[in-house]
């Protein structure tokens, strides 16, 4: 096991740039988790590994932000939802959409991802986001 | 009908004091604080605050507003407390609930019989933008910030699965914002004391829908505080006081996204049935209620998770005039964050603040006829924590 990649959020973010969304499971109960941790908040095992997450996800929620921290004031208004995936894990996620009006509960979506970030004062990892199944 | 059993406190309040809510320019954090404190020691004449209050615990959300850390022994220092022990109790907007807590376990161990808690937090010398990123950073920052989420945009997007899955409207949430400036316009400690119309919020700009202007609570400065000690002390110390006879706080995950139903605060929820049985009383005993209505929709979860109402019948229950001042449980009689303010650091011990004088008879105009059990309902971040209070009046 010690040759695999701590189950670390920055670790998460490192396989961004390779375009991989990846998440922690619980070996023991097969909880998955985003953010990825070493302890399962659901049977407090310790013994977690990574798995990938497929391309696919379900909006469970939105929201339209109007009014933004300084770091994202360049994109207002922008959607952000919390997406299901067909694992059953679920992220928060900016959403692209060029039609807002268009987002609805439900709808199928699917991840994406931007290289490394020269916009903001935060840190400049890659990152991911969902967008309008094509 | 059944009359609650009268359990024994945990502690009793025999004082409380709220500075002025409100845009407080020329003012720092600390001197808000020595206002509030002021106030309550006004009200107890016989107590010497500097050798009596044996230690404070002050909640304070964040240093970044007034670049100034270590706030509690700043706040002790300008309360006239020194050398009692000191301490910030941080929980983001449950800072001071959960300080509230700190207290009642100081007393209750036998540790000290006469303790000081309360919170302050001066918000306004920041532009929005900044505060809202300031207020952010009680939620994730690696995925929830980082993903452009904003507190607004976290109870939007419990909003929009409680009108899915409910039907809850607008119209609705703009109701709660309606009645709180109500119940604010009949308070001068509040900081919009300025009743507004459905019309008015409905027609306000939008800031995550969908939630808008009128269905956030306000950036506010202010600061808070309780006295409280040992139960058999009071009587000797105060013609005025209150018993707390139920405390409770629980935690739900940190992200949002992780929680298994958005149309609840679980945190609240385990944190009201922990308070409801250590008190010994259930929903319907409550005769007034202060809850934390930092958007609209969250005061309709509240009412729900507290089991004033169904699940899901928040916007129906605030629409029917049930938490009216007047109704059958009075709810924000004093603004609530929505009219009064929101201070972060200082709204959980100004909640309780509030349901004093409501169990005194000293809330005035807003006075709710025969109190006699008090609840306060403080949230933390998206609901990460909940803290609950129950009062009794002596």
């Amino acid at each position: 096991m010690s040759e695999l990649p701590p189950p670390t959020i920055e670790e998460f973010y490192r396989q961004c740039a390779d375009r991989k969304l990846m998440a922690v499971r619980c070996v023991r109960c097969k909880h998955i988790m985003v953010p990825p941790r070493a302890i399962c908040p659901k049977c407090r095992s310790s013994r977690v590994e990574w798995v990938q997450l497929g391309t696919q996800g379900k909006l469970v929620t939105y929201t339209v932000v109007h009014v933004s921290p300084p770091q994202f004031k360049h994109m207002t208004p922008y959607a952000v939802g919390i997406v299901e995936m067909e694992e059953g894990v679920k992220l928060p996620s900016i959403i692209r959409t060029s039609r807002l009006e268009s987002l609805k509960i439900g709808m199928e979506l699917e991840v994406d991802f931007s290289p490394k970030s020269q916009e903001t004062s935060w840190p400049h990892w890659p990152r991911y986001f969902f967008k309008e199944t094509e | 009908m059944r009359r609650p059993r009268r359990v024994k406190p945990l502690a009793t309040i025999i004082s409380a004091g709220l500075s002025k809510f409100g845009r407080r320019e020329g003012v720092y954090a600390r001197e808000l604080f020595a206002e509030a404190a002021l106030e309550a020691f006004h009200r107890v004449e016989g107590l010497d605050p500097g050798k009596d209050i044996k230690a404070a615990f002050i909640g304070q959300m964040s240093e970044a507003y007034e670049h100034q850390a270590h706030d509690a022994p700043m706040a002790a220092s300008w309360a006239g407390l020194l050398p009692a022990p000191a301490t910030r109790i941080e929980n983001a907007c449950a800072s001071s609930g959960s300080a509230l807590r700190c207290g009642i376990m100081a007393i209750k161990s036998g540790l000290y019989d006469i303790v000081l808690v309360g919170g302050v937090e001066k918000m306004t010398n920041q532009p929005t933008p900044e505060v809202t990123g300031i207020l952010a950073t009680a939620s994730d920052y690696p995925f929830e910030q980082w993903n452009g989420m904003t507190f607004p945009g976290l109870f939007a997007l419990m909003a929009t699965v409680h009108m899915h899955e409910y039907g809850t409207t607008e119209e609705q949430m703009a109701a709660v914002a309606v009645k709180n400036h109500k119940n604010g316009a009949l308070n001068p400690k509040a900081h919009m004391q300025k009743e507004v119309t459905l019309d008015e919020v409905m027609k306000s700009r939008m800031v995550a829908w969908p939630l808008k202007l009128y269905d956030c609570s306000l950036i506010t400065d202010g600061a808070s505080c309780l006295i409280l000690t040992a139960p058999k002390l009071a009587k000797k110390l105060s013609d005025n006081y209150v018993h707390i006879i139920g405390s409770g706080q629980s935690q739900d995950t940190f992200c949002l996204h992780e929680r298994d139903s958005l149309t609840t605060i679980n945190a609240a929820k385990q944190a009201a049935q922990e308070a409801y049985k250590m008190a010994d009383v259930k929903a319907k005993d409550i005769d007034v209620a202060e809850v934390h209505d930092c958007f609209t929709i969250a005061e309709i979860i509240a009412c729900e998770d507290l089991g004033f109402c169904r699940p899901g019948q928040g916007g129906k229950f605030v629409e029917s005039g049930a938490s009216n001042i007047g109704g059958t449980i009075p709810i924000n009689t004093s603004g609530g964050l929505k009219s009064k303010g929101h201070p972060v650091g200082a709204t959980g011990t100004a909640q309780v603040h509030e349901l004093y004088l409501q169990l005194t008879g000293q809330a005035d105009r807003r006075q709710v006829a025969d109190a006699e059990i008090a609840l306060a309902h403080n949230l933390g971040g998206s609901g990460a924590t909940g803290v609950v209070h129950i009062l009794r009046s002596a």
